[in-house]
């Protein structure tokens, strides 16, 4: 529908003119201004007014021209010839030459300019001017700075306790706090450490306790990455150094069981019982083997067993080290650690709770003959026994107050040794880059490094790191960050300066002098020793009456006069500290000349003492 | 004669490789290489010359440029620079 509209105007008014008039202004509109309505307003003061003032700016764009770049090669045509001569042609631009030649200014120019060329090339054959003077020497600069390690992490974990009983209403607030017993990085990119936790007090088994031990990731050290649930605790945990998902663990109960990390936190398979060990599991470590699935394990219980992880129902070898070599369980030595070096396959070291160091052979015939030497090295257990990695003739044993070098020629005593020290040493090794440095910790909480090329009465670097002893150390491959585990559970990861771990010229040599010559001199003693036991024999054997009468001495009077000097040789001792603190104002030097002093003589006391023990045993 | 005994002495010097004598347009006077190879430093090394020793007189109008040494990886260039002249000697440094 449209709509429509209509205009309509008679035709006659179209166009016509407009009128305008007049008119006076009139009021349409009056609006009073209401004075009431004023109260509903309020007075503003201060008033706030703002002004703003910007500078205008326009919007510009520029482009430049681009430039085109082409790669072009350039042929070198004989050009300059002055315009007469054609350069093609041999004889005008011989001609050329000739005549240039022949020119004063050509011979005067030539013959100054020769006596200068002369110069350079003499001085060139005379010396190589670019050559690196004192390029070495720099670098033996660069390593003034004093030997140092900083923390770069501590793990602790804080242990929930999920076993309270569900009737109390409170929860146990002791945490259960566990030792870390064994260190072990991983194989490939030592970014992850498996750590073993137990409680190694005699049983102290408290039922709180968790058996749980845990793999850290370090990018990670509030929570563990993994955690290992085994059926007791572990005591020694080792990644397989050829699959990193493969862990293999000692139990406390003597059990040995092997993990894998793909498959959680259960192990895959537990050796029975009835074939293990009976005692904790101190050492475990994986052969050298085709399958990478061979591992041998020693325990207090005085057994080396040898296992094959696919079938851990038995061990595939059994060792019992009975250094009488007849085999009998009742004469075994417990084993406190396990050394095996992957370079010499059939041989390994096992170091125990009496203080000998067994020296096996995998390889013997039959089981007396695989025990092939012993080392009587500490007067308690033998806590760390290490090869090191670059002369693996000389291995490191540490126990009870030190730390002691010895080479596998010398069976009587250890090439070299430090002093006695206030507390119980608890672990060492050797690092992983240099030859001459190792690490030990103590029960004091502090962890020492030791570099004998440098200073050998002190460790070259002593840090205390916790208040609680540390129980366990290791070091990563690249030999710049050490783990240490403390007896309650905290492990701490120092990074050490790099002047201790990268190695210094010449070191390798003159580590191995230091080594031989050491042999050497304990070869010497040992030689003389043996001469004079020999001596004494043959004396002996041919005075029969006055000898028989010094060795009736009975035994009672032999340790009375053993416990006197004993008692001596301490008071001295004691003595002499009191007098160096009583001195200690006198300056630092003198101290330390004197404790020098003092700890050689009672070092020599100690041995000598040691010695005439054991002649008094001989008699 | 002095010219010819200077350049075999040159020339004769342990590691000395080739002697070459270029004129202050690029053309070589007298040259131990072949034609080509010589033709090349020529040009290069003119240009080169022009360019150093327009610089040692930018920075010091006083100065000037008494020798260039190019010392590469296989060998050393040696220019010896005159107003009209370019001596020019490559060398195998030995070490």
């Amino acid at each position: 529908m449209e709509i429509v509209h209509v205009y309509t105007r008679k035709r006659s008014e179209f166009g016509r003119p407009c009128s305008f008039s007049d008119r006076p202004a009139e009021v349409c509109v009056d609006i009073q201004p209401d004075p009431s309505l004023a109260d509903s307003f309020l007075l503003r003061c201060p008033v706030d007014a703002h002004v703003q003032h910007g500078s205008d700016m326009s919007e510009h764009e520029v482009n430049t021209e681009r430039v085109e770049v082409e790669t072009r090669g350039v042929n070198h045509v004989e050009g300059g010839w002055p315009k007469d001569i054609n350069p093609q042609e041999l004889e005008q631009t011989i001609r050329f030459r000739k005549k240039v030649e022949k020119e004063e200014n050509y011979v005067n120019a030539i013959v100054h300019l020769g006596t200068l060329m002369e110069h350079c090339v003499k001085q060139n054959n005379a010396i190589d001017i670019y050559e690196e003077y004192f390029g070495e020497e720099e670098l033996a600069e660069v390593e003034d700075e004093p030997p140092s390690a900083k923390t770069i992490n501590v793990i602790r974990y804080y242990q929930t306790n999920i076993f309270s009983d569900v009737l109390l209403s409170k929860r146990d607030p002791n945490v259960v706090k566990r030792t870390a017993t064994h260190l072990s990085w991983h194989p490939d990119r030592c970014k992850k450490l498996a750590v073993a936790y137990s409680s190694l007090e005699f049983q102290q088994n408290m039922k709180d306790m968790s058996f749980q031990s845990y793999i850290w990731d370090l990018e990670n050290p509030n929570k563990p990455e993994l955690v290992l649930k085994p059926s007791s605790p572990l005591v020694s945990l080792e990644y397989n150094p050829k699959d990193s998902h493969i862990l293999v663990g000692g139990c406390y109960n003597g059990q040995m069981a092997y993990w894998d990390t793909r498959k959680g936190g259960l192990p895959v398979e537990v050796s029975t019982v009835e074939v293990s060990h009976r005692d904790p599991v101190y050492g475990a470590i994986w052969l050298q083997s085709k399958t990478g699935t061979e591992c041998f394990s020693a325990s207090t219980d005085g057994q080396v067993l040898w296992w094959d992880i696919r079938k851990l129902s038995e061990p595939t070898e059994i060792l019992v080290l009975d250094i009488t070599r007849q085999g009998l369980l009742e004469n075994a030595l417990g084993a406190v650690t396990l050394e095996f070096e992957p370079t010499m396959p059939t041989k390994f070291m096992v170091g125990t709770e009496q203080g000998i160091v067994i020296a096996c052979n995998r390889k013997a015939k039959t089981p007396p003959e695989k025990i092939a030497s012993t080392y009587s090295s500490h007067h308690g257990p033998v806590y760390a026994l290490a090869r090191n990695p670059f002369y693996p003739k000389i291995f490191l044993t540490v126990g009870d107050w030190t730390a002691r070098i010895w080479s596998e020629e010398t069976k009587e005593s250890s090439i070299m040794w430090t002093k006695y020290h206030l507390s119980y040493l608890t672990d060492g090794c050797w690092s992983t880059v240099r030859p001459s440095v190792f690490f030990t910790t103590k029960m004091d909480g502090t962890l020492d490094i030791w570099d004998f090329l440098f200073k050998q009465n002190n460790p070259s670097l002593s840090l205390k790191i916790c208040d609680e002893p540390l129980s366990s150390l290791r070091l990563q491959d690249n030999g710049c960050v050490v783990g240490c585990g403390s007896k309650l559970g905290t492990v701490t990861l120092l990074e050490i300066s790099s002047g201790l771990c990268t190695l210094q010229r010449n070191e390798k040599n003159l580590a191995n002098a230091m080594f031989e010559r050491e042999t050497k001199r304990e070869k010497i003693l040992e030689a003389r020793h043996r001469e004079m036991r020999l001596k004494e024999r043959a004396r002996s054997e041919g005075q029969g009456t006055e000898a028989e009468e010094m060795l009736e001495e009975s035994p009672q009077e032999a340790l009375d006069r053993a416990q006197k000097e004993f008692f001596e040789v301490i008071e001295a001792e004691l003595q002499r500290r009191a007098q160096a603190e009583a001195q200690h104002l006198h300056g630092k030097v003198q101290k330390h000349a004197e404790e020098a002093v003092a700890a050689q003589e009672e070092e020599s006391k100690l041995p000598k003492y040691e010695e005439e023990a054991e002649e008094e045993d001989a008699a | 004669a002095e010219v010819e005994e200077t350049l075999k002495r040159i020339q004769a010097h342990k590691g000395v490789i080739a002697t070459m004598v270029i004129n202050a347009e690029g053309i070589p006077i007298r040259t131990t290489l072949d034609n080509s190879t010589t033709v090349q430093y020529a040009g290069l090394l003119h240009q080169l010359t022009m360019k150093a020793r327009s610089t040692v007189r930018d920075i010091d109008p006083q100065n000037d440029l008494t020798f260039l040494r190019i010392r590469s990886k296989k060998h050393e260039i040696m220019v010896a620079p005159d107003k009209e002249y370019l001596l020019i000697v490559i060398q195998n440094p030995c070490e």
